[in-house]
């Protein structure tokens, strides 16, 4: 038993490490790319670390509101996609380029 | 040791896939290799022994919002970049950044496991978190929740059309 609860503290270590690598190489998508889908991208990839590792703790502690919670992060990065790449449809249609260089409508 | 090969083995594809999003030159192939890391990451909830997530997720994320933007990136017929040239001083300290904070969550990780709670054995985890289970939790306790996320879900259907449309910006 007390074998089974390191093993799976250090599963939890493994699980945790992943997530953290999976958010940086998100972070640093966004700050490299300019083109406002791979930016997209990389943000559907730090909410997918983030359930990562909310998964990981709900099932090494055995509380089911943890993946109750990644059910709503998915719900809300659903929505997030349909009106960012509608927004990104819109932008394209104005300014022909999705370089996030290009755009800077508030400069006119 | 099963479960630890496979762990190593989708977390491998998972990394590789991120970092061929990263670095890939064409928005379709970064789409691409965003799905493999998505299927990487279903099977380790899968090994998570958290199937329904792991259904979810190849349903919601690799299916439906995969497609939304594999469609939105033909639509645009958007070019492929030129292949990456010199790093200029802007992607230096980008990278430096993200090292920064993967190491400061890395040391994080090392130092303040030992203060949590105890772990459960995981079977009894699969059995206290299958489907059943987060199914009456989610029409229980977090049923107001769900339809917040429900008439979100609506208002962002309404937006996305609004604003694709043809006159509106």
């Amino acid at each position: 038993m007390h074998y089974a609860i390191r093993t799976m503290q250090l599963a939890l270590n493994w699980y945790l490490s992943l997530s953290a690598i999976l958010f940086v190489i998100g972070v640093l998508g966004v700050l490299v790319r300019r083109n406002a889908i791979v930016i997209f991208l990389s943000i559907e990839l730090m909410l997918n670390a983030a359930n990562l590792a909310l998964v990981a703790f709900s099932q090494t502690f055995a509380d089911v509101n943890g993946q109750v919670l990644v059910f709503f992060v998915m719900s809300v990065a659903a929505a997030e996609a349909a009106v960012g790449l509608a927004i990104i449809i819109a932008l394209f249609r104005n300014k022909e380029t999705v370089n996030v260089d290009e755009i800077s409508l508030f400069r006119g | 040791m099963l479960e630890t090969f496979l762990f190593f083995l989708f977390a491998v594809v998972a990394v590789v896939g991120a970092l061929g999003m990263l670095i890939a030159r064409n928005p379709v192939s970064s789409a691409l290799w965003m799905i493999m890391t998505l299927f990487a990451i279903a099977c380790l909830y899968i090994t998570l022994s958290a199937e329904f997530i792991g259904v979810i997720q190849v349903l919601v994320y690799a299916g439906a919002i995969m497609v939304l933007f594999l469609f939105v990136i033909m639509l645009l017929n958007l070019e492929s970049l030129p292949s990456l040239g010199a790093m200029d001083w802007k992607n230096v300290v980008a990278f430096a950044l993200g090292i920064a904070v993967l190491a400061q969550i890395l040391a994080v990780i090392s130092l303040r496991l030992d203060v949590m709670p105890v772990a459960i054995s995981s079977a009894e985890a699969a059995d206290a978190t299958s489907a059943t289970n987060i199914g009456i939790a989610l029409l229980t306790e977090h049923a107001f929740s769900l339809e917040i996320i429900g008439v979100l879900l609506l208002a962002a259907t309404v937006g996305a059309v609004m604003l694709a449309k043809k006159k509106f910006v």
